[in-house]
């Protein structure tokens, strides 16, 4: 069981002829293997300085991060294996994966870098994780990204996080510049992967429905400050907080329109 | 609270009401000469309202921004427009065939009859003048007639009703946040006070509270300015809330289209339901997501 705690931290950022902006403010939560949380909030609430800290791209002010009770390495070897055990999937899959390189170039680079299997064994590893990922490796491995559709792309880009066998993943808005069409596709490879690979999963998204449907927990963010915290029911149908409410309000909800509008008042 | 009018009622459907056409467009074919080529819109007919917002969904690569986009000839090679007509039924009473205009007159046609909100229009703004003089352009090049005072006055005007405020006419598109500076690019697209707006995915960028802004935006200007709307994304749920009738594309062809209640409540293509079923609700059961 792998525990990540996030305790007490708070980020100021120093901003040029505007004195200090408080980018989080004594945020606390714990994420546990098999666990999925939501972190939801609209821009510049904070969502990403939390991902950017929990990478060490970035250093709280104040506060701790632990991995199992022991605090982020902050260079060398160390926060290497530290990164090895917590991977990101980014938002845009047309930009985290290069060009000029094969998706074999992508899974196997990590694999590499971090001697997760023995040279010998890197080729069939790669296609493990493509396999992994419901890409058919015959088809892709050889292939550049600009020759994947979208969610082939966040598929790859998936299947590269997971290839230092991570404990922990973050997933900053992994299906918002994918077709809708396709979301739900992506979002249940990634509910399966953490079922199957006891996974903690951080899933960052401003989209309430999805991260109702994909989360155990979902935790709201406004301005820095940890505003609601609870099951993802009890946070988006029952919200308490008014922020929150707003939130859910301009979340589009065809179900709570449509009923508004019938005659009979519908069922709310 | 402030999103407290957020309720469905500020869109106001009013499709029963709307019977007069705005734009017809029949059989309209266009391919994308390459090899192979490619069928992108298969005769396409439908017929848009005046004062209406027509949503136009379906997956990347349906067909639904060439088809906007070629109903106002704004396409390059290799697409070719292979059949079909547009007729646009000018206010005046006079209908305009729109694949008949010479250069000139197309020139006059667009931004004054039809103006455009483009995708990821965030970035659309030129970063090295201020917004004000790009709006100004705008009357530069439509209005040579007008003195420019006359311009500053328009385009002050204008940042009030988008609500950005008049006193960030000097101010650089950097300088604005992400949801202002698509507020000035309606601005824009408002200038000319024109019958269509065709809204290509204009609220994609911007999280839900900003999102629900400008939407509720893009209603009360309709209202006030009686403009019909053309708006295309992949959201449904969006669309199903800010639409009046909903066309649904697959394969370059509309395969429903109807009032974005009935899409709902009834739909009757097999493909529009797939759609429906691939979002999951904010309030609806949960297991869409298996977990």
């Amino acid at each position: 069981m792998t525990v990540l705690d996030f305790a007490h931290v708070t980020k100021i950022y120093n901003v040029r002829g505007a004195g200090q902006m408080k980018a989080l403010d004594d945020v606390s939560f714990t994420l546990q293997s098999g666990r999925t949380i939501g972190l939801v909030g609209q821009s510049g609430s904070g969502k990403s300085t939390i991902a950017k800290i929990l990478t060490q791209l970035e250093r709280p002010t104040s506060g701790d991060v632990l991995l199992d009770g022991a605090p982020i390495p902050q260079r060398g070897q160390a926060l290497r294996r530290y990164r090895q055990q917590l991977r990101m999937v980014f938002q845009d899959p047309f930009a985290s994966l290069n060009p000029y390189h094969s998706i074999r170039y992508h899974i196997e680079r990590p694999l590499r870098l971090d001697g997760v299997v023995p040279a010998a064994q890197t080729e069939a590893e790669v296609r493990r994780l493509l396999e992994r990922v419901r890409l058919d490796p015959q088809t892709v491995i050889d292939r550049r990204p600009h020759e994947l559709s979208g969610g082939q792309r966040q598929r790859v880009a998936i299947a590269r996080a997971l290839a230092s066998r991570p404990k922990i993943l973050v997933a900053d808005e992994p299906v918002s510049m994918l077709d809708v069409s396709i979301r739900l596709g992506v979002l249940n490879l990634l509910a399966d992967l953490q079922r199957e690979e006891g996974l903690g999963v951080l899933y960052i998204t401003h989209d309430l429905a999805t991260a109702r449907h994909f989360s155990d927990e979902i935790i709201v963010l406004n301005q820095g400050r940890i505003v609601e915290q609870g099951t993802a029911d009890d946070v988006i149908l029952r919200p308490q907080d008014p922020y929150t409410r707003e939130l859910r309000a301009a979340s589009p909800d065809p179900e709570k329109h449509f009923a508004a509008q019938s005659p009979t008042g519908g069922l709310r | 609270m402030p999103g407290g009018s957020g309720s469905p009622a500020s869109f106001l459907h009013e499709s029963d009401t709307m019977t007069d056409t705005l734009l017809s467009v029949h059989d309209f074919s266009v391919v994308y000469d390459v090899e192979p080529p490619v069928a992108a819109v298969k005769n396409v007919s439908l017929d848009l309202r005046r004062g209406e917002i027509l949503g136009l969904a379906g997956e990347s690569g349906c067909g639904k921004t060439t088809l906007a986009y070629g109903v106002q000839r704004l396409l390059k090679a290799p697409a070719v427009i292979t059949s079909g007509s547009v007729v646009f039924h000018d206010a005046s009473g006079e209908s305009i065939d729109v694949n008949g205009l010479d250069p000139e007159q197309m020139r006059r046609f667009r931004w004054d009859k039809v103006s455009m909100v483009f995708q990821g229009a965030m970035n659309a703004l030129n970063p090295v003048a201020p917004i004000g003089a790009q709006l100004e352009d705008v009357f530069d090049v439509h209005r040579p007639e007008m003195s420019a005072r006359q311009r500053r006055a328009e385009v002050k005007e204008l940042l009030e009703i988008v609500k950005v405020g008049a006193q960030r006419i000097r101010s650089f598109p950097h300088e604005l946040s992400g949801g202002m500076r698509q507020r000035v690019m309606i601005a824009m697209a408002l200038a000319l006070r024109p019958q269509l707006m065709v809204m290509d995915e204009p609220t994609t960028a911007l999280d839900v509270l900003v999102q629900r802004e400008i939407l509720r935006q893009i209603s009360q200007l309709r209202h006030e300015f009686g403009f019909s709307v053309i708006f295309i994304t992949h959201d449904l749920p969006l669309l199903l809330e800010i639409s009046d009738r909903i066309a649904i594309m697959r394969d370059g062809e509309i395969v429903e289209l109807d009032t974005a209640e009935r899409i709902w409540t009834h739909p009757k293509d097999e493909y529009t339901r797939t759609l429906l079923s691939s979002f999951p609700r904010l309030t609806g059961e949960r297991g869409v997501v298996v977990r």
